[in-house]
C-alpha cells in the first residue's frame, strides 16, 4: 500500500492538516474525515453535480477530485457558504429558502455551490446564463424552474457572498 | 391557575392554510445540515459490498468464500446458505424475491453474496475475491418471448401471494412467466364496438426507465437489545417493518425502521428494497452494517415497468366515445416487486377521464431475466395514458374533429361515476381544459416546425386508506404531531404542520412534525399514490379534533359553572379565551402534562369509496422539431394542478412542474436498454435525464374548487402532470411535422428516420403506419 500524504489546505476558511490516502477523494475527506456531510455524492462519476465544491473559487466534482490535489488550496463546501458564526445565510441560500428551490434537498448543496461560483464570475447573469451554467447539476424533484428563479433573485439582491470570491 | 406563557390575549394566530410559509426543512437543506440515511453513522458500524451475478440466468454451482474471509478487515462473508435461520423470500405482491440468490440467479446484477468489512475499501477488495461457479441457463429478457412455450420458466414454483398486492388477482390458467393478471371491465365491449361507426386500433410502447432518485439506495442495520433497527431511505417504513418482522421472525414491536430525510423517491423507494439484505448481513456479522449502493447498482435494484400496449376505441360518427379495449404486456423483471400493481393501475388509468359505455382492459406483469420492475411516478399512469391519449388524437384526426373538442365531447362531468361502483368524479376537467386552451394559445398560428397539443389523464389515487396520527399538545401550548408519512421532498412535514396549526389555532412555529421512526410514530400504510396531504391530512385533522374534545371536557371539569366553548387557539370560558396550555396545566394541577389526541383513517365515511380521489392531469405543450436532426424541444408547458385546495400553493405548483419535467425524460430520451443478457446503459454517462437546458417555459396554474375529500377540500397532486406529458409531446410532434410515433421516447434518431420516411412517401404518415424505427 502506498503511504499516506500529509495534506495541508483550507476548508471553509479554516486551516486543515491531515494525512490522506493517495486515492482518497475530496468528497470522502470532507464527509468522513472532516464531518462535513453537507456535500453529497450521487453519480460518483462527475456527471450529476451533486458533490460540487469550490476549489480556489472554481467548482469541481469532489467525488472524483483527489484530496491530495487540494494541497495549499482553498476549499468551500455548502457549510462554508453562509456565515457559520452568525448563522446568516448567503444570498443564494436565502433565495433558495424563499423560492423553496429544493424538494428532497439531496442535490441542493451542489446547486448552491455552483450558483455561488456563477455569481462570483457573473454578478448579473441573464436567465440563459444561469441555465447554461447549471447544466452540470441534476435535480430530479423541482423541474429546475424554482432553482433558476432563485439564482436570478440572488443576483438581484447582491453578490457579496464572501466565500464565492475567488 | 397559572397564566398562559405564550401571550395569547384573546385571539388565535391566523391559519397558515393556503399560505406560502417557509418550508420546515429549508434551513437544514440549504446549510447542508439535513441528515440523510447516507449520513448515518452507528458505533461499531461495518461496511458491505455486494457480489452480483454477471449472468441473466444461471444455476449457482458453488460459491467459494474462503479466500475473501481471510482478507484484511473482513468481518463476514454471507451467502443465502448462511441464512438458514432467516425467511429468505419476501415480496409484498408475490413472495418470490430471495434476500440473496438461492440456487440460481435470475438477472444480471442479482446479489449472490456480500462481504462485510471494517471499511468500504476492504469490503470491495474482498468482494473481488469471492469466486462463484455459474452454469448458464437459457434466458429471456423480452416479455413477449417470455410468454412463448419454449421460454425458460423463471419461477418453476410460483411464489405465494403477498399481503399488500392491493387488488384482486384474475384467476385461471396462465403462463408460468406471468406473475399477475389484471382485468378492468364493464359493459359489453363487443356490442358497443359492433355498433360503433368507427373503430381505431393501434400498438403503443412506453419505455423502461430509471426514476433516478439522486440518493442511491442506502441502509444501515443493527441488531441490539432484542431489536432490529434499520435506517433506510424508505417511502413505506411500515411495510418494510412488516417484511423485516416476517423475514427475521420478530414481532413488529421489535423492528424499528427509521427514515431520515429521503433523497428523492418517485416510487423507487416504495416497498421493501435492500433492507432485508442489510439486516441479514448485520445478523451474521453481529455488527451494525451499512450498505450504500452506487447509482449503477441502484438501477439494477429497481427500474420502472415498461409497457407494450394494444388498444382500440370505438366512436360514433359525431365523436361520441362508446368503448375502449386494451391488452398490456408489462415487463416486470425477474421478481414481481410492485410490477403487478403497476400493471393493474395501468388498466385503471389508461381509458382517461371520459364517459363510455363499455371498457375491457387486461394486463399481464411478466417475468423476464431483467432487473426487477417496480413503481415509478404515476404508477401505470404514464404508460396507459400514452396509449389512450395518443389514440384520442388519432381518432380526432380520422373523425375530422379538433382533438380538444373530441375530448370535451366525452369528458366526464363532476359527479359522474367513471365506472360502475367507482367514486363519483371529483374534478372539473372542463374548466381545467378551458384554462390550458387559453393560456397555451391553442389554435393560434405557429411557425413551421412547431406544434401544440393538450392531453388529459385521470388516475385512481390515494392507495389504501389505512393511516393514523398522534397529536400531542404540551403544557406550554406547543404541539408535536406524529405520523408515519415520509418526507421525501414533497413537503409533507410543512403541509401537515400547517394543518395541525390551523386545527388547533396555534402559530406554525409552535408545531413540530415528527415523521421518522416506526417505534415512535403510529402506523401509516405508505407515502405514495399522492395520498399524504389527503389521507394523513385527515388523520392529523382528526387527532387535533380529539385534542380539542379532550380539552373541552377538561375545561368543563375545571369550570363546572361557566359557559365553555371551543375556539381556535383555546377555550372560551365565559368571556375569556383561555389558551390550551393553561387548561392542560390546570387539569393536571401541575406545571407539566399534555393531551394526547388520536386520529384514524380507514375505509369508512369520506374514505369509504374507492378510489379515495381522482388525480387528474390537464397539460398542454408546444414543441419545436428540428427537421435536419430530428431533435424535439419542448418550448412551453401549461399545466393545471387540480388540487381541490392548495394548503401550500408553492409546493403544489412545484409538484406539477416537477412531475412534468420528469416526464419529459421518458418522452424524449430516457430508455434503459437490454442487449443480450445485460442492461447496456445502466449508468449516468449513457442514461440522460432532463437538465436545466431542457427546461421549457412553464406555466403552472392551480385550480382550487375544494372538491376533494382531504382537509379543506384538498386532493393529492404530484403524479398528475407526468401522466399526460408523454402523449402531449407525441401529439404535438405530429402537429408540428406530420409524423406519428407510437413508441416513446421520441429520440432524435427515431424522429429523423420517421421524417425521412414521410418525405419518401410524400405524404403525412397516416395512422396505419406504425412508423417504428
Amino acid at each position: 500500500m502506498s503511504s499516506d500524504i500529509d495534506l495541508e489546505f483550507e476548508v471553509n476558511r479554516r486551516p486543515i492538516r491531515l494525512d490522506v490516502r493517495p486515492n482518497e477523494t475530496l468528497a470522502a475527506v470532507l464527509r468522513n474525515r472532516l464531518a462535513l456531510t453537507g456535500t453529497k455524492v450521487s453519480c460518483d462519476a462527475q456527471v450529476c453535480g451533486t458533490c460540487t465544491v469550490l476549489v480556489d473559487g472554481r467548482p469541481v466534482s469532489s467525488c472524483t477530485f483527489l484530496a491530495a490535489d487540494a494541497r495549499g488550496r482553498r476549499v468551500t463546501s455548502v457549510e462554508g457558504l453562509g456565515d457559520a458564526e452568525t448563522g446568516h445565510l448567503s444570498h443564494v441560500q436565502q433565495a433558495f429558502v424563499e423560492r423553496a428551490a429544493f424538494q428532497c434537498g439531496y442535490c441542493t448543496p451542489g446547486f448552491l455551490v455552483s450558483a455561488t461560483a456563477l455569481l462570483a464570475e457573473v454578478p448579473h447573469p441573464t436567465r440563459e446564463q444561469v441555465v447554461e451554467y447549471l447544466e452540470g447539476n441534476i435535480c430530479r424533484c423541482t423541474g429546475y424552474e424554482a432553482i433558476v428563479s432563485a439564482v436570478l433573485d440572488a443576483a438581484r439582491v447582491g453578490t457579496d457572498d464572501g466565500a464565492a470570491t475567488p | 391557575m397559572s397564566t398562559g406563557p405564550t401571550g395569547i390575549t384573546g385571539t388565535a394566530p391566523p391559519s397558515p392554510v393556503g399560505e406560502r410559509v417557509q418550508r420546515r426543512d429549508a434551513h437544514a437543506k440549504v446549510t447542508g445540515t439535513a441528515i440523510f440515511t447516507a449520513d448515518i453513522v452507528v458505533p461499531g458500524m461495518c461496511h458491505a459490498q455486494v457480489v452480483r451475478s454477471p449472468y441473466a440466468h444461471a444455476r449457482l454451482r458453488a460459491i467459494r468464500t474462503d479466500r475473501a474471509r481471510t482478507m484484511p478487515g473482513v468481518v463476514a462473508v454471507v451467502t443465502s446458505e448462511d441464512l438458514d435461520d432467516v425467511e429468505l423470500l419476501y415480496g409484498h405482491a408475490v413472495r418470490d424475491h430471495p434476500i440473496m440468490a438461492v440456487d440460481r440467479v435470475r438477472f444480471a446484477g442479482e446479489p449472490v453474496a456480500a462481504v462485510v468489512a471494517t471499511d468500504p475499501v476492504a469490503a470491495a477488495a474482498a468482494a473481488q475475491a469471492v469466486e462463484v461457479d455459474y452454469e448458464e441457463l437459457p434466458y429471456v429478457t423480452d416479455p413477449m418471448e417470455a410468454l412463448s412455450d419454449e421460454a425458460p420458466v423463471l419461477h418453476p414454483i410460483a411464489g405465494a401471494m403477498g399481503q399488500q398486492r392491493g387488488f384482486a388477482e384474475v384467476e385461471g390458467p396462465r403462463h408460468p412467466n406471468i406473475s399477475s393478471t389484471s382485468r378492468h371491465a364493464f359493459g359489453d365491449v363487443a356490442a358497443e364496438l359492433e355498433r360503433a361507426d368507427f373503430v381505431i386500433e393501434g400498438e403503443y410502447e412506453y419505455p423502461m426507465v430509471y426514476a433516478y432518485a439522486m440518493e442511491p439506495y442506502v441502509a444501515v442495520a443493527r441488531f441490539s437489545d432484542r431489536t432490529l433497527t434499520v435506517w433506510s431511505a424508505s417511502q413505506h417504513p411500515f411495510l418494510v417493518q412488516a417484511d423485516l418482522a416476517r423475514c427475521f421472525g420478530l414481532p413488529l414491536s421489535a423492528v424499528d425502521v427509521r427514515v431520515p430525510y429521503i433523497g428523492g423517491g418517485y416510487g423507487s423507494k416504495s416497498y421493501t428494497k435492500i433492507e432485508p439484505l442489510v439486516a441479514a448481513l448485520a445478523l451474521r456479522a453481529q455488527r451494525p452494517v451499512r450498505l450504500a449502493l452506487t447509482v449503477e447498482e441502484s438501477i439494477l435494484t429497481v427500474r420502472s415497468v415498461p409497457a407494450r400496449m394494444w388498444i382500440r376505441s370505438g366512436f360514433t360518427r359525431d365523436g361520441t366515445l362508446l368503448a375502449r379495449e386494451g391488452r398490456f404486456w408489462m415487463n416486470g423483471g425477474a421478481y414481481a416487486e410492485n410490477s403487478p400493481r403497476v400493471a393493474n393501475k395501468a388498466t385503471k388509468r389508461f381509458a382517461g377521464p371520459y364517459r363510455m359505455r363499455a371498457l375491457d382492459v387486461q394486463s399481464w406483469a411478466i417475468y423476464t431475466n431483467t432487473a426487477p420492475g417496480s413503481s415509478y411516478r404515476g404508477l401505470g399512469g404514464p404508460q396507459g395514458t400514452f396509449a389512450g391519449e395518443t389514440q384520442m388524437d388519432e381518432a380526432a384526426e380520422r373523425l375530422a374533429i379538433d382533438p380538444v373538442e373530441l375530448r370535451r365531447l366525452n369528458l366526464l362531468r363532476p359527479g359522474e361515476r367513471p365506472w360502475p361502483g367507482a367514486r363519483p368524479f371529483d374534478a372539473d376537467l372542463h374548466a381545467d381544459l378551458d384554462i390550458v386552451v387559453k393560456r397555451l394559445g391553442y389554435g393560434a398560428p405557429l411557425p413551421p416546425g412547431r406544434g401544440r397539443a393538450i392531453c388529459l389523464s385521470s388516475a385512481d389515487a390515494g392507495a389504501e386508506p389505512t393511516s393514523s396520527a398522534i397529536v400531542r399538545l404540551h403544557a406550554d401550548g406547543s404541539v408535536t404531531a406524529m405520523c408515519g408519512s415520509a418526507e421525501m421532498g414533497q413537503g409533507s412535514t410543512t403541509v401537515l404542520a400547517q394543518i395541525a396549526a390551523a386545527e388547533l389555532g396555534v402559530s406554525l412555529d409552535m408545531v413540530r412534525l415528527l415523521n421518522s421512526d416506526t417505534s415512535i410514530v403510529s402506523y401509516d400504510r405508505s407515502t405514495g399514490a399522492s395520498r399524504t396531504t389527503t389521507i394523513m391530512g385527515l388523520a392529523i385533522q382528526r387527532a387535533a379534533a380529539d385534542v380539542r374534545e379532550q380539552l373541552a371536557a377538561w375545561a368543563m371539569e375545571l369550570h363546572p359553572d361557566a359557559t365553555v366553548e371551543s375556539e381556535r387557539g383555546g377555550m372560551r370560558i365565559d368571556d375569556r379565551l383561555v389558551p390550551w396550555g393553561e387548561i392542560v396545566r390546570g387539569w393536571f394541577g401541575a406545571p407539566g402534562g399534555e393531551v394526547v389526541g388520536r386520529g384514524y383513517v380507514r375505509a369508512d365515511g369520506v374514505t369509504r369509496e374507492s378510489p379515495l380521489f381522482w388525480e387528474v392531469g390537464c397539460l398542454g405543450v408546444e414543441v419545436s422539431v428540428e427537421r435536419e436532426t430530428g431533435k424535439v424541444r419542448v418550448e412551453r408547458i401549461v399545466t393545471v394542478g387540480d388540487v381541490g385546495r392548495a394548503i401550500h400553493p408553492q409546493l403544489a405548483e412545484q409538484q406539477d412542474i416537477g412531475g412534468a419535467i420528469m416526464g419529459m425524460g421518458p418522452a424524449l430520451h430516457e430508455e434503459l436498454r437490454y442487449v443480450d443478457q445485460s442492461m447496456v446503459n445502466g449508468n449516468l454517462w449513457n442514461y440522460r435525464v432532463p437538465r436545466t437546458t431542457d427546461l421549457p417555459e412553464v406555466d403552472a396554474v392551480l385550480a382550487e374548487r375544494a372538491d376533494g375529500i382531504g382537509p379543506y377540500g384538498a386532493k393529492g397532486s404530484g403524479e398528475a402532470s407526468i401522466n399526460p406529458i408523454g402523449p402531449a409531446i407525441g401529439n404535438a410532434v405530429r402537429n408540428a411535422v406530420g409524423i406519428r410515433l407510437r413508441r416513446l421516447p421520441l429520440t432524435a434518431d427515431r424522429v429523423w428516420i420517421a421524417l425521412q420516411e414521410m418525405v419518401a412517401d410524400e405524404r403525412p404518415s397516416d395512422t396505419e403506419d406504425a412508423a417504428r424505427p
